[in-house]
């Protein structure tokens, strides 16, 4: 018991569970813009993929960490508008494009990957963001800005969404497609846009991992992160500032278990605390079931004039 | 840009969706192989002769296509019903652990009974690991409504640690120094070759049988009936009186002792013990192939061949003009999505404005 809390007292502890944080909240902000809007949006995982690859390889060849970030929004939004066009202007099922999306979005990093670097054994590195020592308050100032940005995108978000007449369209489409449509909003168009903007924001989370978090790419390295974001939207029921928090929760048991697992003694094979946060992720989605608010329209495909 | 459904689709409209979607994937993977600098008629030729242009191709393509046709028809029972089990690929591991532990466990040897005893049990082991790991998120979504595609993915990721534990653990194959596999199956449950000098096994033809039997209890049985009607309109079936509940349920059981026995004939035809490596996405490539198969029990035959074939035909054109194998997956996907909006352009007529 003490050592758990000499650990909580422990500020590396904390640092970690924000760098942890960090492209989960990025990603479940993504996630929640598409789904508010009424699409569900199952390429995350590859868009993390894709955003974490085509980052990299802008900052590998020589541009600057920020323009790195935007080579991998714009990668994001590059399959979101792919997925909005099946999804919206086809409105085929959205469970099969995500998984499509996220399948080719894989693919192609990797492909590109090992057309860039084919006989590397130790992949190659660049110089990743570096922590602003400047800021004056602990945990964050070891932090990189990309977890300040995630961060200040919460509050930006949910003001968009409640506050703002994009935002109102955006929830509109979600709830009822039909009045919308009827109070002059495009559905097409605004769930469009949110899927592309949620994407960028899936992609940027990506590039985290890879211009942030390490220093270089490797397979498999989102490694579930996607999916746990579309768990945790449900968690947060679709609010922006309740997804900090379960990005912080969740974050908190996933620096937990690793540290139990450094510390383990062999009573556990280590697998079981590398289980944790998928359990963990499962349990949330029970333990809100009852009360999930989804939004209404979500996963119905809208089809002008069809019922 | 809208939507308007066609009357009837033109017979020509069904013969130009197909190719075009064909052509699209042609395409987009000919720029791939133009980025990796190889020659694009070249890498085609070569990739179509690794997965069928000889009888050692053929053998491998139909050995790799004999856990895809299993995983391809749990997807296709489970999305008929629109259970959107994305779970595959963990039963598919469950299934293995539980041959492995049926017949390969106890010294090494199985259980110490005859093999027409032990290989049936292995078999049903391996199927009931797959439903019961199905059965979870089926419950939950029947119950509470908790999404199952979230959950089933998820739980690919703990079984795939669960795996890992055996192999260090109570499966530990002592003999391989370290290397992470279980303990072999019992040789006399190894499913016997189908020609000699290559490595297709009898799975193929149970897989093959069981998709047969899918597409008679799909056309023929009242069972095949609810499974439609649910997945075409769950309120209208449940007014009908088809219960709901029950079928997702036992579609839930069906698609997760598919995905099992993959596993189970994975490791009694080819790999003879488990390893983590032992399926490359074999429970993804499975959804895949039963949305290019649009949901039929013997399209997803023709399908596997497909996906194993590009699969096979990848690595061998790899190792020949050193186009990376990914290739494949990109082939793969862009085929999914090719498909799915051909497919749709034979049912609506695209306007715009």
């Amino acid at each position: 018991m003490t050592d758990i809390l000499d650990l909580l007292s422990n500020v590396s502890f904390w640092i970690a569970v924000l760098r942890i944080a960090t492209p989960l909240i990025l990603g479940t902000l993504g996630v929640l813009l598409c789904e508010r809007a009424g699409v569900l949006n199952l390429g995350i995982e590859g868009i993390m993929v894709a955003g974490a690859f085509a980052g990299w390889l802008a900052v590998y060849a020589g541009a600057p960490l920020w323009m790195g970030v935007c080579v991998a929004a714009l990668t994001g939004a590059a399959f979101g508008l792919l997925h909005a066009w099946l999804t919206v202007g086809l409105a085929l099922s959205q469970h099969v494009s995500g998984l499509g999306i996220t399948m080719l979005a894989t693919a192609l990093s990797y492909y590109g990957y090992r057309v860039s670097f084919p006989k590397v054994s130790t992949p190659p590195t660049i110089t990743p963001f570096a922590p602003m020592d400047w800021l004056p308050i602990p945990v964050l100032d070891a932090q990189t800005s990309l977890t300040l940005l995630a961060l200040v995108l919460v509050p930006v978000i949910s003001y968009l969404l409640y506050r703002t007449p994009v935002g109102l369209a955006v929830r509109m489409v979600g709830e009822n497609p039909q009045a919308a449509e009827g109070q002059g909003v495009s559905v097409a168009w605004v769930r469009t846009g949110a899927i592309v903007a949620g994407s960028a924001l899936m992609g940027v989370a990506g590039s985290f991992l890879t211009l942030s978090a390490f220093n270089a790419f490797f397979f498999n390295m989102v490694n579930g992160r996607g999916w746990i974001c579309v768990a945790l939207v449900v968690f947060a029921a679709w609010r922006p500032g309740k997804a900090l928090l379960g990005a912080l929760l969740f974050a908190f048991f996933d620096a937990l278990q690793l540290r139990l697992q450094q510390a383990g003694d062999a009573a556990l094979p280590y697998q079981v605390y590398l289980m944790l946060p998928y359990v963990l992720s499962i349990l949330a989605l029970v333990l809100v079931a009852r009360k999930a608010a989804y939004p209404q329209a979500l996963m119905k495909p809208y089809r002008k004039g069809e019922r | 840009m809208r939507l308007e459904k066609r009357g009837e689709s033109s017979a020509i409209l069904m013969l130009i969706a197909p190719v075009a979607a064909i052509a699209v994937t042609l395409v987009v993977t000919a720029l791939l192989v133009l980025w990796a600098g190889a020659p694009v008629g070249k890498t085609y030729v070569l990739l179509l002769q690794g997965g069928f242009g000889s009888v050692f191709a053929l053998s491998e393509t139909l050995t790799r296509a004999t856990p895809l046709i299993l995983t391809g028809l749990a997807a296709t029972v489970a999305f008929k019903a629109r259970l959107f089990n994305i779970g595959a690929e963990g039963q598919l591991y469950v299934g293995a652990l539980a041959a492995i532990a049926v017949g390969g466990l106890h010294g090494g040897t199985g259980l110490e009974w005859s093999p027409w005893i032990v290989f049936p049990l292995m078999m049903m082991a391996a199927a009931m690991a797959g439903a019961l790991l199905l059965l979870g998120p089926a419950l939950l979504k029947t119950r509470l409504g908790v999404d199952e595609v979230v959950t089933t993915l998820l739980l690919n990721f703990i079984v795939l640690l669960l795996v890992s534990a055996m192999l260090d653990g109570p499966m530990k194959d002592p003999t391989a120094m370290g290397w992470p596999q279980s303990v072999a199956l019992n040789g006399e449950l190894e499913l016997s070759k189908l020609i000699d000098g290559t490595r297709v096994h009898t799975g193929l033809i149970w897989a093959t049988t069981l998709a047969v039997m899918l597409w008679a209890i799909f056309k023929y049985t009242t069972v095949g009936f609810s499974i439609r009607a649910v997945g075409a309109n769950a309120r209208a079936a449940a007014f009908a009186g088809v219960p709901v509940t029950g079928t997702v349920v036992l579609v839930a059981m069906l698609s997760g002792a598919l995905a099992g026995l993959a596993g189970a004939i994975e490791v009694a035809g080819r790999t003879n013990y488990v390893t983590l490596d032992m399926s490359p996405g074999y429970g993804y490539s499975g959804i895949v192939i039963a949305m290019l198969a649009g949901l039929h029990p013997i399209g997803v035959l023709a399908a596997s061949v497909f996906v194993a074939g590009v699969l096979v035909g990848a690595d061998s054109m790899s190792r020949a003009i050193g186009v990376p194998t990914y290739i494949a997956d990109v082939i793969v996907a862009t085929s999914l999505l090719s498909v799915l909006v051909a497919t749709l352009l034979t049912q609506y007529r695209v306007r715009l404005k």
